[in-house]
């Protein structure tokens, strides 16, 4: 039996987020085969995906690239780093290559970087929807060819396939569109002859950087070290430790099934995992099956532009509103109905009014059991989407009035019951995106929609 | 009568992806853990009722070696929609901590 072992460094959760520059360089000291990182997710929802903007400020996600490409070059090992520029789209890919460039040529580094798309040809797309190859998963929007047609953008999640292939060419840097969080992690390992079962569970742990340690302070490295019969999970970063209990509590961090993790080929099933303590900071992992699937499926991401969102914010304070403050909603939105559609010519389901009283029900909305509760104030978030943005704009501007002098029965003459922290109070919030698709695409080859491109820098 | 966060360590929601919730929940020990489940007020039921979803499509995972419940539903508005009020799910979770635990 082979004792053959692999040692891989997660350098963060998120790209964006950071990591401590002495963990890195410690972990790479150490030895390791290579350094992956996730740059995105579908986390803070459809913005980034529909608008093609990054998150998080270029300066600081070109310094956490830096430190990365550094120690990688300087080992000589792979840098990997999957769903580029949060959304993976194009733009977010384009951008992402662009910081890579501008650091080659900087530092005088000189090494071969993969390029992966993963922005989907909405035709492609339409073709696949009408040959039966696109299923929902559940729950999922509806999607038909008009909304494939209507989407801002589609992205698709790659595999370790795409990643294996740039690797095999001999990039040394790998820059990946839309990317599974684990594939960044298990695409080498599984080159190297490291079990599915022990390379997608490593890879679920390593996604998220230092998060599987027992008290994670702040975003760090994770350093883990596979063979053929498991993984060891160890912090570089000596203030923090792994217990078996933080190891294994990670798997139900933001999944939907603590046993079952579904991956393009597979399914990595953890519900016989044994997680023991190696030592006072590191931890053994063993015993998950992989079940490998009978298709191949990618899962789809699209976003579609809904509108643009213009916000005021305002303060309510004065008791004899507040005791009727459903009513005076009401009533206000029926004068306001009238203003915007003398002035503006809109009807009402054309546009998106939408009261948020914080101080009663303004996180859980309709479905907030004390919502009868309400304090000595309320701060309300006016919410508008409208079809464009100068409409937006009018639109809160004759609600913010409407409702500063909107009358009460218990006080006489023009009353103002809207406290506004800001001038203006209107501030306009850009356009409004939704996911559009929940679905997964059967492909019968893993690299049809994820085109590489190889350059020399 | 004790409240639920007083035998908890950990109550937490968060996103599963922008179409589903999951709630963690995680015991101090499994004394509080085995209470609460001989309760049976923490259930599916509970989950159905509070977040307004059918309770065949509430997952309910009861993981004995780490003393945590484990509960995932279908998200009532998909992450960042129109009427979507808490983008990361992250406070979907507040009226489970005072949870009378008899």
């Amino acid at each position: 039996m082979s004792t053959k072992k692999l040692k891989a460094i997660a350098a963060t959760g998120n790209l964006s987020t950071g990591f401590r520059e002495e963990s890195i360089c410690r972990a790479a000291r150490g030895g390791a085969d290579f350094i992956g990182c996730d740059a995105g997710s579908t986390d803070s929802g459809p913005y980034y995906l529909g608008s093609g903007k990054t998150r998080g400020a270029r300066e600081v996600t070109k310094h956490n690239t830096s430190l990365i490409l550094r120690e990688a070059l300087k080992a000589e090992v792979p840098a990997i780093i999957g769903t580029a520029g949060y959304a993976g789209g194009r733009p977010h890919l384009q951008w992402m290559l662009d910081i890579v460039r501008e650091l080659a040529r900087e530092n005088r580094w000189h090494f071969k970087m993969a390029a992966i798309d993963s922005e989907l040809d909405k035709e492609d797309l339409v073709k696949a929807f009408h040959a039966g190859e696109i299923t929902p998963l559940d729950p999922a929007p509806q999607l038909n060819e008009a909304v494939i047609r209507g989407a801002e953008r589609f992205v698709g999640m790659m595999g370790v396939e795409p990643f294996q292939l740039a690797l095999g060419a001999g990039a040394q840097v790998v820059i990946a569109g839309r990317a599974s969080d684990v594939a960044i992690y298990a695409a080498l390992p599984l080159l190297r002859g490291i079990p599915q079962s022990v390379a997608y569970h490593a890879g679920k742990i390593l996604e998220c950087g230092a998060a599987s340690v027992a008290q994670r302070m702040y975003p760090d490295c994770l350093m883990v070290e596979m063979d053929n019969e498991g993984f060891t999970a160890e912090p570089p970063n000596p203030e923090m430790h792994c217990s078996p209990q933080s190891v294994a509590a990670h798997a139900l961090y933001e999944s939907a099934d603590p046993y079952l993790l579904v991956e393009s080929g597979g399914t990595l099933d953890m519900s016989g995992a044994q997680y023991e303590a190696v030592n006072d900071r590191a931890v053994r992992v063993t015993g998950s099956r992989w079940v490998p699937s009978e298709m191949y499926t990618v899962r789809l991401e699209g976003a579609a532009l809904v509108g643009y969102r213009s916000v005021a914010f305002a303060g309510v304070r004065d008791p004899l509103v507040l005791r009727q403050l459903d009513r005076y909603l009401e009533d206000l939105s029926v004068v306001v109905e009238k203003k915007v559609n003398d002035s503006l010519r809109l009807k009402r389901e054309q546009y998106v009014l939408h009261w948020r009283v914080y101080g009663r029900n303004g996180t859980l909305g309709a479905l907030e059991p004390e919502k009868g509760n309400i304090g000595h104030e309320v701060g309300l978030l006016i919410d508008i989407v409208a079809p464009t943005q100068a409409v937006a704009a009018g639109i809160v501007s004759i609600v913010a009035h409407t409702g500063l002098h909107h009358p009460i029965p218990e006080h006489e003459g023009l009353i103002s019951n809207f406290a506004f922290p800001f001038s203006p109070p209107g501030i306009d919030a850009g356009p409004v995106y939704r996911f559009c698709s929940n679905h997964v695409w059967r492909l019968s080859d893993p690299l049809g929609p994820f085109p590489m491109t190889i350059e020399d820098l | 009568m004790t409240e639920l966060w007083q035998l908890t360590k950990l109550i937490r929601s968060k996103n599963a992806g922008p179409f589903k919730l999951t709630f963690d929940i995680m015991f101090k020990n499994a004394k509080g853990f085995r209470a609460v489940l001989k309760s049976s007020q923490l259930s599916a039921e509970l989950f159905s009722r509070l977040y307004g979803v059918p309770v065949d499509k509430v997952q309910f995972f009861v993981l004995e070696p780490l003393l945590t419940i484990k509960v995932t539903i279908p998200r009532p508005v998909p992450s960042g929609d129109l009427n979507d009020n808490d983008m990361y799910g992250g406070q979907f979770h507040g009226p489970l901590v005072r949870l009378a635990i008899e």
